[in-house]
């Protein structure tokens, strides 16, 4: 279980992305856990075989937990070891539904669900289900189609992991999917599924549906041969769901906010100019495609971000009653979300970003932060946070800092105001910047000096690229 | 409100334990008005005429006029009394002619009887017991001929039953009375000639028959309809299809668990109810059925129910609004394929 936050203990497995067996490759997304704040996909750093699965979905492992084995490359796919109890699911299914004859282990889906995975070429039977008694649902098959693993017909046979033989490379359905299949009714299906028989082999009949009878009988020795013990560890014991993720985001936002109370913090402000700056910036703007425009928020980050190479005394950790400088500048930037509460993913080595690549780096972050996809990489420990209000913000925001961090910058919104240059006055756009830093580490000299460095990089040509 | 019909004669001469629907309906208010003092029957025309349905016919000469009472024609007066008259320790048995009629009361049903119990922190039981006539195939017309117990099925706090066999016509009034909610009992203006035979074994309120058993398709239905199944069962038999017919008998609480195991033991379902369809009973058990036994379905379930008119006077007309024998068959040859 990887440290997705320098506050974060433990994590909920929710969903893996991969099964034993599948090759995976160094940055390739395999689970995705879900922390107080949000679900978050977690990247491999590791080529290899996925040799077992260690933790079950729904199950919540302190932060450096294994959660899964991957072999190196080549020294598998040897006979699969017998699976490990890690990989049936350690939970009963949701409490007070008792599940029925036969039927428990069957991997059920409703028939739009059947159809949209046959579109896709994907086989329900082999798909995680993550709906009440671990049925399919329409997210699942999406779900599947978008990591591209563990289902997909013309893959590795996972069917039959736990009869210990070789995963058979043999596909049982060609990738394309028939343009038409009968029609098969629930109870068809399960009969089918229970005598081995896939769905392809089904023939309707008269009327194209394919019903009860329609299903060859059994071998007779065998007559419910316990079919496929599917890839169960995904079922979770609660499925993820947005509401209490919600509840548990406010609940981090609150604890950490609250840690950071015990922080003897010192405020500066200083209102910069940036008439020069938002001319070049049109100036660029005006060569960029729509697409790639950047906004004033980037070039305040840019500047932050090179400000604290400049500064570094703010850009770090206070540990052990101890200042830890930071050895790159790992900026985070506070997202708010539509529906409420913030999530602050991180853009590493800001410092080293031109301009328009930061504005790539901030866009990305920001679609990921807001549709909950972010990725191991974003939740990397930041050493400085910045909050812009933006444009229909308030004029100026003194922010808290993010412990163990020691400094928050904030910016306002951009407003005209009346000037002074020289003894002349004009009308400039202008920008509250604010700096909270923590007592213990730096004093407010410390801070004011970090703002002009802002100032400066913002009228140095030289800086943006 | 009008009486609907004389009275029938009282009944003609049957073998021991054999009786008709309205017979055992009689015996059952007998044997109450007999064993608990508590007991009163009270409705229009209860006493001097017998009951518009021929019912309560004697009772008056048998318990005089304290306990079997006419009332004014005011469903929504003598249903309230009724209530009243429960909570003050009666057991009230009110009639109220047709199930269109009930509507008069329904403020007095909804508002008071389903819900003291539950106002009252359980201080208060409402042990009233209310028979109303419901179903059409009289050519009574659209006023008198409604299949409103759907409705009633809505409702929490109320015990809805509706016997559609003389035994059950028999033997649900005490344990209708024994109940401390209001019960509201159904007789099917169909059913009050049948005959059948009547034992003393104890009802349960809450509990669904099999019928008939079968392993390709199960029939659900409940009062009036019941002798519908049945046919269409003899008749889908003929046609090598083995029907199960499940008569719900408690249309609240209902016993999903009988239809439940008869469905995934016969993979279909036809539910047969003389209500309209849309929002009906029938879409209840269909939506039940639908959500805990999908994955046992062979086909789509069928409903039977009445044609989404007023009931028409017309008797051929009536006929063609109501399911009839060979609707049930199609759709149950329609389940089976």
């Amino acid at each position: 279980m990887p440290s997705l936050g320098a506050d974060m203990d433990a994590g909920t497995v929710v969903e893996w992305a991969v099964a034993p067996g599948d090759h995976v490759h160094r940055g390739d997304l395999v689970a995705a856990v879900e922390t107080e704040k949000s679900v978050i996909d977690v990247e491999c750093f590791e080529d290899g075989v996925v040799e077992r699965l260690l933790v079950p979905v729904g199950t919540k492992v302190a932060v450096g937990t294994p959660l899964a084995v991957i072999a190196p490359e080549g020294a598998t796919p040897a006979p699969t070891p017998a699976p490990t109890p890690a990989l049936t699911p350690a939970p009963a299914p949701a409490a007070g539904t008792p599940e029925r004859d036969g039927a428990a282990s069957l991997p059920r889906a409703t028939p739009p669900v059947r159809r949209f995975a046959e579109r896709l070429g994907l086989d329900v039977a082999r798909l995680p289900g993550t709906g009440p008694h671990g049925t399919v649902t329409h997210a699942d098959v999406r779900a599947a189609a978008s990591t591209g693993t563990t289902a997909r017909t013309d893959t590795t046979d996972t069917t039959d992991t736990t009869d210990t033989t070789v995963p058979s490379p043999t596909p049982t359905v060609p990738p394309a999917a028939p343009a038409e299949r009968p029609r098969i009714t629930p109870y068809a299906r399960r009969l089918a599924a229970e005598r081995g028989t896939p769905p392809e082999a089904l023939r309707p009949g008269a009327d194209g549906v394919v019903r009860a009878r329609d299903v060859p009988a059994g071998t007779g020795a065998t007559p419910t041969r316990t079919p496929r013990p599917t890839p169960q560890p995904t079922r979770p014991t609660t499925p993820p769901s947005p509401r209490p993720a919600a509840q548990g985001m406010r609940a981090a936002i609150a604890a950490r906010m609250t840690r950071s109370l015990a922080i003897p913090q010192y405020h500066v402000d200083s209102v910069l100019e940036l008439g020069a700056p938002l001319d070049r910036l049109r100036e660029v703007n005006r060569r960029l495609p729509v697409s790639e425009r950047i906004v004033p928020a980037a070039l305040l980050l840019h500047a932050t971000a090179r400000a604290a190479r400049r500064v570094p005394e703010l850009n770090g950790h206070w540990v052990d009653d101890t200042l830890v400088p930071a050895t790159t500048v790992a900026l985070g930037v506070v997202v708010s979300l539509r529906g409420g509460g913030l999530l602050v993913p991180t853009i590493p080595a800001a410092d080293e970003l031109t301009l328009s690549e930061l504005m790539a780096a901030l866009r990305d972050v920001v679609a990921r932060a807001r549709t909950g996809r972010l990725r191991t990489s974003d939740a990397a420990d930041a050493g400085l946070t910045v909050t812009d209000l933006g444009e229909t913000g308030g004029h100026s925001v003194h922010g808290r800092i993010f412990p163990p961090q020691v400094a928050l910058v904030g910016f306002g919104a951009v407003v005209r105001r009346p000037w002074a240059e020289g003894d002349l006055l004009g009308v400039r756009p202008t920008v509250t910047a604010t700096l909270t830093g923590d007592h213990r580490a730096t004093d407010g000299v410390v801070g004011g000096r970090f703002l002009h460095a802002i100032d400066d990089v913002l009228h140095d040509t030289e800086e943006w690229s | 409100m009008s009486a609907v019909t004389s009275a029938a004669a009282p009944g003609t001469e049957l073998p021991p334990g054999r009786m008709t629907y309205r017979e055992a309906l009689r015996e059952s208010l007998r044997e109450a008005l007999r064993g608990d003092e508590r007991v009163f029957v009270m409705g229009e025309d209860v006493g001097r005429y017998g009951g518009c349905f021929a019912v309560t016919l004697g009772l008056l000469e048998e318990f005089g006029p304290e306990r079997v009472r006419d009332t004014p024609l005011s469903e929504s007066a003598f249903v309230g009394a009724g209530i009243g008259a429960a909570l003050g320790g009666m057991r009230p048995v009110v009639e109220i002619m047709t199930v269109n009629f009930s509507l008069l009361a329904l403020d007095q049903i909804l508002n008071n009887a389903a819900t003291l119990a539950h106002m009252s922190g359980g201080q208060l039981a409402v042990p009233l017991v209310v028979r109303m006539t419901t179903g059409a195939g009289r050519q009574l017309a659209a006023q008198h001929s409604h299949s409103l117990e759907g409705w009633y099925a809505h409702i929490p706090g109320l015990r809805i039953v509706a016997p559609a066999t003389v035994a059950d016509a028999r033997g649900m009034l005490a344990p209708a009375l024994a109940s401390p909610d209001p019960v509201l009992l159904f007789e099917h203006a169909g059913l009050y000639a049948s005959e059948g035979e009547v034992d003393d074994t104890p009802v349960a309120l809450d509990g669904a028959a099999v019928r008939r058993p079968g392993e390709d398709v199960t029939l659900v239905t409940y009062g009036g309809m019941l002798p519908t199944a049945l046919a269409a069962a003899e008749a889908l038999e003929a046609g090598g299809i083995a029907a199960e017919v499940v008569d719900l008998r408690s249309l609240r609480p209902l016993d999903e668990a009988t239809v439940l195991a008869s469905v995934r033991r016969t993979h279909r379902l036809v539910v047969v109810d003389e209500g309209w369809r849309s929002g009906s009973l029938a879409a209840e058990v269909a939506a039940r059925v639908a959500e805990q036994a999908f994955y046992d379905l062979d086909a789509p379930p069928e409903r039977v129910c009445s044609a989404e008119v007023p009931v028409p006077y017309a008797a051929h007309l009536e006929r063609a609004a109501r399911p009839a024998v060979d609707d049930v068959v199609a759709a149950a040859r329609r389940t089976v394929g």
